[in-house]
């Protein structure tokens, strides 16, 4: 895998779909199975053109696939761009968590020093 | 020894990074830490292989800093900047320029703040990118250069160290 590039297209479409709430939690919802726009807009207080619009959003960043039942069109959760879009933060973060583990060693260092400094007056 | 503490990334904005990470020492060490070059070239690393060759540090309001790192074959990063605000032991803000292999990155505004949490310090870093692509680039680059063939190496190298503290835990 490779990392040093800029953020790649389509997972810019990742994050600007996982940045809205409403998304968010039809993703969640469909994390436990599949669901038609219709079941998917009832807990919300929208209209189903506007949950329409917030599923074409996550279709265009492959999170959501639509099945082929004419009728139904069941909206399916894609697992794969959220894996990357995490991934994409896992070196940057890991790289901090390094840093600041040797900053810890340093840290105790000082401190037993300064007891030490301390225990000698 | 008790294992790290709990370090969290947030993105608030298009533009910046938050870290926040608690540290099991007084504020006035933590800041020794953070801005003595010889303290300073023990953590801040870079990349596995790498080492901080280059600390220099004026820390004043408009003294300058530069930092430089070298990895394997030679390879140099760089980064430098200067001082807008020194509140010793509490708060720092400088701007900082990544430089990777001659190409110099859009200049970023840091900001360190270090606050008592019982015996403990709580910092905050927050950085500030010229635009969301820089922002999202320098988490991209996982604060680092980025070589193709090295990166297997990199990856198992970093895997190690993150399970050894995954057990510390």
């Amino acid at each position: 895998m490779s990392y040093g590039k800029p953020i790649p297209g389509h997972l810019d479409a990742t994050f600007t779909a996982l940045a809205d709430p409403t998304r968010r939690a039809i993703l969640a919802r469909l994390a436990d199975g599949d669901a038609s726009v219709m079941e998917l807009a009832q807990p919300f207080a929208m209209s189903q053109p506007a949950i329409s619009k917030h599923i074409k959003v996550l279709e265009r960043a492959g999170l959501v696939s639509r099945g082929r039942d004419a009728q139904r069109r069941p909206c399916r959760l894609e697992a794969g761009p959220l894996a990357e879009a995490t991934r994409w933060m896992a070196r940057y973060r890991r790289f901090w968590e390094v840093s600041f583990r040797r900053l810890d060693a340093v840290l105790n260092e000082l401190k037993s020093k300064d007891v030490k400094r301390l225990s000698r007056r | 020894m008790k294992g790290n503490e709990t370090m969290k990334i947030t993105t608030p904005t298009d533009r910046s990074i938050v870290i926040t990470r608690a540290f099991d020492a007084a504020r006035a060490l933590v800041w020794e830490a953070m801005s003595a070059p010889e303290l300073l070239k023990r953590w801040l690393l870079g990349p596995p292989g790498w080492s901080m060759v280059v600390c220099e540090e004026d820390h004043r309001v408009r003294g300058a800093f530069r930092y430089v790192w070298r990895g394997p074959g030679g390879a140099e990063m760089s980064m430098r900047g200067l001082y807008r605000e020194v509140v010793a032991t509490e708060r720092l803000v400088r701007t900082e320029s990544f430089e990777v292999a001659g190409k110099a990155q859009g200049e970023k505004l840091s900001t360190v703040v270090l606050a008592d949490q019982g015996r403990r310090t709580f910092v905050t870093l927050t950085m500030l990118f010229p635009s969301r692509e820089a922002r999202d680039a320098a988490i991209s680059s996982g604060a680092a250069p980025n070589y193709d063939r090295l990166d297997e190496v990199l990856a198992s190298a970093f895997a190690g160290e993150f399970q050894k503290s995954a057990s510390e835990r």
